[in-house]
């Protein structure tokens, strides 16, 4: 798939921000007034940012609402719900602590479910794609949420949740990956039956229908080298969690490890994403002699 | 609305015969011409004239090689359009609703006034049946020429679709495939009619026919010809006796 | 239409030809209709030729200039016009207009494209494949495809291959590639190219030997039973024996008599000999199976060299008489045959044969037509039921056809008709002296029997001022400069070199196109046409007409929109120039002209007295074929949809040649004027004339270097012999065979400036078949340097299975020079794309004599395009495919950007 970098950037500072916003739900850290004002503009920031970005792909961001009306059906229009839910929710929640400094426990709680819900059902647009191997697996939606609770958790300062969640994403984050590397082979979707011409003998693509390109092209095929993608896999793995788990264990949680933390946390992510995209090949293109 | 239906009163779709397809491409161009007049937003070009032209096409033709392990290799053209899907997943996935299936024929189509242009439904489609146009920003399918079909305004033995009509061939065929009885559900009876990528669980409408068995010519042929002399004098001779009997 | 604008093009169900379906060409009509690569007024040179630098000029003026060139040439020799129109459908009115002028220097494309095609069918049959004739689809049970790709009836072509898979029916394709029809095709045979006639002799050989053969056929309706002297002493050696009328002798098998072929109720004998003074005459039928009999034949001998082996041979060779006689069947139909018996039934064969380019586009492609002829012969399987049918105005033997004309004096119009069929020495078109009357040297000693004139070698005859030089060239229809030409770098530099007093050499350039081609940038003048919804057309039965088997058809096009241009249509042009001239043919008695434009031409002109271009609604609009000129024809066809069909009754849709009622409707319709029965020639004694000139006998003699190679290869019964350049360059250095085909869904040069068509063809690799593949070790993206004894091309290469092994090819005139049709200089047709004929030479490698033959067939001069034998060479991947050409300025600026085609209505 095509790793558009406004997709990346945004998930990733998304994910962090409805994480965060997860643990300001629950109270942890309990903050209020300048606190609170400080932490929730910081999780509404990259939650907001997160979803305005992703409306900037959109062909008719004007009609983005519609987006809202089949959460019956869709994953994508239950994340919009989920999302407006959990902004309003806890911003009122976060209303109350800045202006009030009362903390209404249910509604921060609930505020904190919708947050995960949000993480969850964005995990689940592509977590329903059988025409993506890579992401048809219920471990995108651990690997969506561990990660989203441990960059949360380290913007929170919630200095031993973010160590143990380092330690589920990262094992998550490998097992995904190794998994990831045989899901396309094991989807039973080959060439011979996309074009059911499997039983005549090896089918091969010939001739694409255009010699240019196409918006299928553009959108879904995407080759990266293998040795790029390592080279990748092992800078998300080391920036992403290795280097922030070992901070915290050499350095404690103080806040300026956590952030650093957070912030090569972040990178690590942001190089995990562009792989989730780029890795992820569709079965279109078969159809292209592509895989 | 993006539920499925759960059963539609018919089932219209097409049936392409891959050992009929010459791979010429005229389905593409009329299907082009056809749908850049009529449904929704004409299927734009971009750079037309430049370094790298990009269009939206409803309908594409890809050629496949398939090497047997005994006969000589095998080129097989192969049209591609949407497959008007009983389980569509492009359907479920709309956020909107402009993607939907509809009751009465199965018709799989998209309310451009309604689309977003997110294109998560052409994610869905595992057979590339759907481009975002790069003009309109909204997303193009096969529409199955509805618009043709039930168009009073055209002479009736015209109603079926563009791609249809305009096939020299005759490789692709219009019909109810929810009817056994349909001309084109004895065809993929007869001719053992498949789908494309069954494991997707898409359950399409449209059928492909598989290609004939080929080059078995050497093993199916008669015994092979008896000579009636062995040179020119003695053939000068057959001649004449064979002369008398005719 | 959608006000006045073109939105939508779709096929007309009721059209003789097309029934309904259309190409991706048709169907992509708007797009080349609104293309910006139209020319949009006249223009005239400025810059240095080939630069691309021009001036626009109103019409009064470009006609001037043209009628200012072309007057005093009139007056003085008009063979100083070289006027050769390319894909002209007109070829009827624009030869009309060349006789008038007086120029013997007249053709259109057909020397280039398949002339072998076309007069192998004629002398042998008098009909041939092209779009010419065509399987009974409705009852073929086996189809056999040599070398076709897509041809021009195309569409038929595809509605018939559909019907007959529908029926159950079989198909073998014979082709080194295998895609399209081949692709479909039960039985792939991937034949080494140049090797068809091989391989058809060794199934000829096969057939011969089991007496798979439609004897009765080959008795009535065949010269195998037509009597040859056998006296290698006489002067006659070899010719047929005639009576005084100058008619073919046969001896009937039920008296012994000598009798006229067509005797009323002779059955002539295939066997039975005469000696007539000491001569020996013996049958056609001997000859035959005297030389196809023997080992040299046999599918041993040629498997190698086909690339076919020796039991598929057989195996196809048993399939063909298994359907051709095991699976016969009668029509029910009465009819009545030349000899005056009637025939209850028509014998039905169901296997039939096409063929195009693939065979007759090579060196030996006249006598393999030839050779495919005489298959479909053997097996009785020419104008019966099931077989290879005729499309009016074919039938029609080589008698009927006109002879070529060149007698030139100045001032007054050509002798005759330009083009036709040569019977013997007598018609070739030489001056006093013995060389060649026409520029491009058909009808020479060359290439006797050149029928459609020689278009590819008029640039080099004319830079080399051999046979003579010439004033002006005026072009119509061809892209000269690069696709439609070999050698094209050396023709680009022909086109421009400049002699020691900085004239051109070739003084005079005057082109007609539609388009900004790669050709307009040559001329000297350029007179831009309309595209063909702006204009008059007519698809006339004196030309290549519509017909189909059981039906004469012409049609029209009428100009549906305004030409939004300063454009004008060429034929009308042709009319406004003829009429500045007062060209003969063009002016009344009074000096007045006779026609306005050529919408007048198409409705007034006779050109026997109640024959004109359009056969339909003459008269008062109820006579067809014969009858007045009626005004209102044109508003007629417009009316019936643009065409006129008559149909052919059922007693005559079979036996065409040789059958009563078919012969007598067919002078009804005014294809001929009495009826013209005959029998097919497997012995075409025309070439027999030609070999004995060449032994020595006759007025007419062949210069001494020309007559090893008129003895070799103007043999009367076919023949192979491998392809020339095969012959000239070594195996070792040049081991590849090359090869381009057309795509279906792109039309030569022109489809590129199609913004739908580009997307699909809009950069050609070059096919390698995997052992070449593997050899080399290419991969997926590289490329490589082709190379021929010629010159050398950098290109793109990608690997294909289904291939014969000793071949690469490449889809034909995707490559594009920077500059032209209104493409970024940027395009991949220009950076990507290439063509093969910067490796083809007109002229073959010298010989060991320093002598360089014309690449071309020895007998009609058809161009050898397929014989190219190249090598290859990996290399790494270069910035763009090479040769790169400087770009030329376009005439008409770049095409935008975007394109959302909604004619808002
Ligand atoms: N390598 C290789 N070369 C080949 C062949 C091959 O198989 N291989 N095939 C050969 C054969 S068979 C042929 S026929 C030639 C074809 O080659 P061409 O005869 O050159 O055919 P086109 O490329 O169609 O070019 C014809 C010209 O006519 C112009 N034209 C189009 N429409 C109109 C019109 O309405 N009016 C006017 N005045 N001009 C118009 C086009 O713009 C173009 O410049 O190529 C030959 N060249
Ligand atoms: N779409 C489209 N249609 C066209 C045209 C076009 O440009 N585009 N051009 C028109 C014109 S001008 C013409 S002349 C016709 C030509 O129509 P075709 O005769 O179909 O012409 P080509 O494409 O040159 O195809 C030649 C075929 O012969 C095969 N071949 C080459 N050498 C040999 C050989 O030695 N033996 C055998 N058995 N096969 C061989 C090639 O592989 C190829 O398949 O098409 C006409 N129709
Ligand atoms: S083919 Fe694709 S677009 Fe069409 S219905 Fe099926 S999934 Fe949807
Ligand atoms: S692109 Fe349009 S049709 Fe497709 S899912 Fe989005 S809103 Fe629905
Ligand atoms: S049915 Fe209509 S829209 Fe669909 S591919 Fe055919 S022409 Fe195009
Ligand atoms: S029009 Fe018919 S033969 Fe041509 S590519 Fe389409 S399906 Fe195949
Ligand atoms: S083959 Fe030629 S005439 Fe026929 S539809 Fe295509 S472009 Fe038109
Ligand atoms: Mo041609």
């Amino acid at each position: 798939m095509h790793p558009a970098p406004s997709v990346i950037v945004f998930t990733t500072l998304s994910g962090l921000g409805f994480g965060l916003l997860f643990w300001l739900g629950i109270g942890l850290p309990a903050v209020s007034y300048l606190g609170a004002l400080l932490y929730f503009a910081l999780a509404f920031a990259l939650a907001v940012g997160g979803l305005l970005a992703s409306t900037f792909h959109l062909g008719h961001p004007e009609r983005a609402w519609r987006a809202f009306t089949q959460w019956r059906s869709s994953w994508l229009s239950r994340e919009g719900v989920c999302a407006v839910a959990a902004l309003l929710v806890l911003g009122l929640h976060a209303f109350l602590l800045v202006f009030f400094g009362k903390s209404i426990a249910v509604l921060g709680f609930v505020g904190a479910a919708l947050a995960l819900g949000t993480v969850f059902t964005t995990a689940m647009i592509y977590t329903q794609l059988k025409t993506v191997p890579r992401w048809n697996t219920p471990i995108t939606p651990v690997l969506f949420l561990s990660l989203s609770l441990a960059g949360g958790a380290l913007l929170a300062g919630q200095g031993w949740a973010a160590l143990v969640l380092l330690l589920i994403a990262g094992v998550t984050q490998i097992f995904w990956w190794l998994r990831g590397d045989r899901a396309f082979s094991d989807s039973g979707t080959d060439l011979a039956s996309a074009t059911g011409l499997g039983s005549i003998g090896t089918v091969r693509s010939f001739e694409p229908p255009h010699t240019g390109t196409n918006y299928l092209l553009r959108e879904f095929v995407h080759e990266v080298g293998r040795k790029h993608a390592q080279k990748l896999r092992v800078i998300a793995g080391v920036a992403g969690f290795a280097m922030p788990a070992v901070l915290l264990v050499l350095f404690g949680f103080g806040w300026f490890a956590m952030a650093l933390a957070a912030l090569l946390h972040a990178g690590g992510v942001a190089a995990s994403r562009w792989l989730f995209f780029a890795e992820a090949e569709h079965v279109v293109g078969l159809y292209y002699g592509k895989r | 609305m993006t539920l499925l239906p759960e059963t539609t009163d018919k089932k219209l779709g097409l049936v392409i015969d891959l050992d009929t397809c010459v791979g010429c491409h005229a389905c593409v161009i009329s299907c082009k011409g056809w749908n850049t007049e009529n449904y929704g937003a004409p299927l734009s070009d971009q750079d037309a004239y430049g370094a790298e032209p990009v269009g939206t096409f409803l309908n594409r033709v890809h050629s496949f090689e398939v090497t047997p392990d005994e006969t000589p290799a095998q080129l097989i053209h192969f049209p591609k359009s949407c497959l008007h899907c009983e389980d569509a997943p492009c359907v479920t996935v709309c956020p909107t609703g402009a993607s939907y299936k509809r009751v009465e024929d199965g018709i799989v189509l998209v309310n451009e006034d309604h689309c977003i242009g997110c294109g998560l439904c052409a994610w869905a489609c595992p057979y590339g049946a759907r481009e975002m146009d790069g003009e309109a920003k909204v997303m193009k399918k096969c529409t199955l020429c509805v618009d043709r079909i039930y168009n009073e305004n055209l002479p009736e033995e015209d109603r079926v679709p563009s791609c249809v009509r305009t096939c020299p061939a005759g490789a692709r065929h219009f019909g109810d495939l929810g009817d056994p009885s349909s001309a084109v559900s004895v065809l993929v009876e007869e001719r053992g009619g498949m789908d494309l990528m069954p494991e997707q669980g898409t359950k399409p409408v449209n059928k492909y026919l598989p290609p004939r068995l080929k080059d078995d010519i050497s093993t199916a042929a008669p015994q092979p010809l008896a000579p009636v002399a062995a040179e020119a004098k003695g053939f000068v001779g057959w001649l004449d006796k064979m002369l008398d009997t005719v | 239409m959608k006000d006045g604008k073109v939105a939508y093009i779709e096929g007309n169900r009721d059209h003789p030809v097309n029934q309904g379906v259309l190409c991706a060409k048709g169907s992509a009509g708007i797009m080349q209709h609104n293309a910006p690569s139209r020319l949009r007024k006249p223009l005239k040179r400025v810059g240095e030729r080939g630069s691309g630098e021009f001036q626009e000029i109103e019409w009064d003026e470009a006609l001037q200039i043209a009628c200012d060139w072309l007057e005093p040439i009139r007056a003085e020799d008009p063979s100083k016009l070289a006027f050769f129109t390319g894909r002209d459908q007109s070829q009827s009115f624009t030869s009309f207009w060349a006789q008038n002028f007086g120029t013997p220097n007249y053709a259109a494309h057909g020397g280039f494209c398949s002339v072998n095609m076309a007069a192998a069918g004629i002398y042998t049959m008098g009909g041939a494949f092209w779009e010419f004739g065509q399987p009974d689809w409705e009852r073929t049970k086996l189809f056999m495809l040599f070398g076709v790709a897509e041809d021009h009836d195309s569409n038929p072509i595809k509605m018939g291959i559909g019907k007959l898979k529908a029926a159950g029916g079989k198909i073998i394709g014979v082709n080194p590639i295998r895609t399209g029809y081949n692709a479909v095709a039960d039985e792939w045979v991937g034949i080494t190219p140049g090797t068809d006639g091989l391989f058809i002799l060794a199934l000829v050989h096969e057939l011969l030997k089991a007496g798979k053969i439609d004897l009765d056929y080959l008795a009535r309706y065949t010269n195998c039973p037509v009597l040859v002297n056998r006296d290698p002493a006489s002067s006659e050696y070899g010719l047929l024996m005639r009576n005084g009328e100058g008619k073919p002798l046969v001896i009937d098998h039920k008296t012994g008599e000598l009798a006229a072929f067509d005797a009323k109720g002779v059955r002539p004998s295939l066997s039975m000999t005469l000696e007539v003074d000491g001569i020996t005459h013996v049958p056609v039928m001997h000859l035959l199976a005297e030389r196809y009999l023997s080992e040299d034949y046999a599918p041993e001998a040629v498997a190698e060299r086909c690339g076919v082996s020796a039991d598929r041979i057989r195996a196809i060779a048993a399939e063909l008489a298994r359907v051709a006689f095991d699976e016969a069947f009668e029509l029910p139909i009465a009819w009545t045959d030349f000899r005056g018996e009637e025939h209850a039934t028509m014998q039905g064969r169901p296997v039939s044969f096409h063929s195009m380019r693939g065979i007759s586009a090579h060196s030996n492609g006249f006598q393999t037509c030839r050779a495919l002829h005489l298959l479909q012969i053997l097996l009785g399987s020419v104008e019966v039921p099931g077989g290879f049918r005729f499309k009016p105005p074919y039938p029609k033997p080589v008698s009927v056809h006109p002879k070529p004309h060149c007698k030139v004096t100045p001032g007054k119009p050509l002798d005759g008709p330009h083009l036709g069929f040569v019977e013997g020495p007598e018609w070739l078109c030489l001056k006093d002296d013995g060389t060649p009357a026409r520029i491009d040297k058909a009808f020479s000693w060359e290439n006797p029997m050149s029928s459609h004139g020689m278009m590819h070698m008029v640039i080099s005859n004319a830079y080399a001022g051999d046979p003579y030089k010439i004033d002006t060239l005026f072009l119509y229809m061809a892209n000269m400069s690069w696709n439609s030409s070999m050698n094209t770098a050396g023709t680009m530099k022909m086109l421009t070199d400049k002699d020691e007093n900085g004239d051109y050499v070739i003084p005079k350039i005057i082109y007609s196109d539609a388009y900004s081609s790669e050709m307009v940038a040559y001329a000297d003048l350029v007179l831009p046409d309309t595209t063909y919804l702006e204009r008059h057309d007519c698809i006339s039965l004196l030309d290549r007409p519509i017909c189909e088997a059981d039906a004469a058809a012409d049609a029209i096009r009428w100009p549906v929109v305004e030409p939004d241009r300063d454009v004008r249509g060429f034929q009308t042009v042709l009319v406004q120039l003829a009429n500045k001239m007062g060209l003969p043919g063009f002016t009344n008695e009074d000096g007045s002209a006779k026609y306005e434009d050529y919408a007048d031409y198409i409705t007034n002109h006779e050109r026997k007295p109640g024959i004109g271009p359009l056969a339909g609604f003459r008269g008062n609009g109820e006579s067809h074929g014969r009858g007045d000129v009626n005004p209102n024809q044109i508003d007629r066809y417009i009316e019936n949809g643009g065409f006129f069909v008559s149909h052919i009754a059922d007693e005559a849709a079979f036996m065409k040649p040789w059958n009563a009622t078919y012969q007598d409707w067919a002078v009804k319709m005014g294809l001929y004027d009495s009826p013209q029965p005959y029998i097919f020639d497997v012995y075409v004694e025309t070439m027999r004339k030609f070999q004995l000139a060449a032994e020595g006998y006759g007025e007419r003699q062949p210069p001494d270097h020309l007559r090893a190679r008129i003895k070799e290869h103007l043999d009367p019964l076919p023949i192979w012999y491998p392809p020339f350049e095969e012959g000239l360059v070594e195996e070792d250095d040049f081991p590849l065979h090359a090869l381009t085909q057309r795509p279906m869904a792109m039309y030569h040069s022109w489809g590129t400036q199609n913004a739908w068509l580009r997307q699909i063809h809009g950069r050609n690799p070059l096919y390698v078949p995997t052992d070449i593949w593997e050899e080399h070790r290419f991969q997926t993206g590289d490329w490589a340097k082709l190379s021929s004894a010629h010159g050398a091309i950098t290109i793109p290469v990608a690997h294909m299975a289904a291939l014969n092994p000793k071949t690469v090819w490449t889809w034909n005139a995707i490559g594009k020079r920077k500059g032209a049709w209104a493409l970024d200089d940027d395009a991949p047709e220009a950076t990507e794309g290439f063509l093969l004929n910067h490796l083809i030479h007109e002229l073959l490698p010298a010989k060991g004599d320093g002598m360089r033959w014309a690449n071309s067939d020895p007998i009609t001069g058809q161009a050898a395009w397929f014989d190219l034998r190249v090598r290859i060479e990996r290399v790494s991947a270069p910035q763009e495919a090479a040769p790169v050409f400087p770009p030329i300025k376009s005439p008409v600026g770049q095409g935008p950007a975007d394109l959302a085609w909604k004619v808002k209505s």
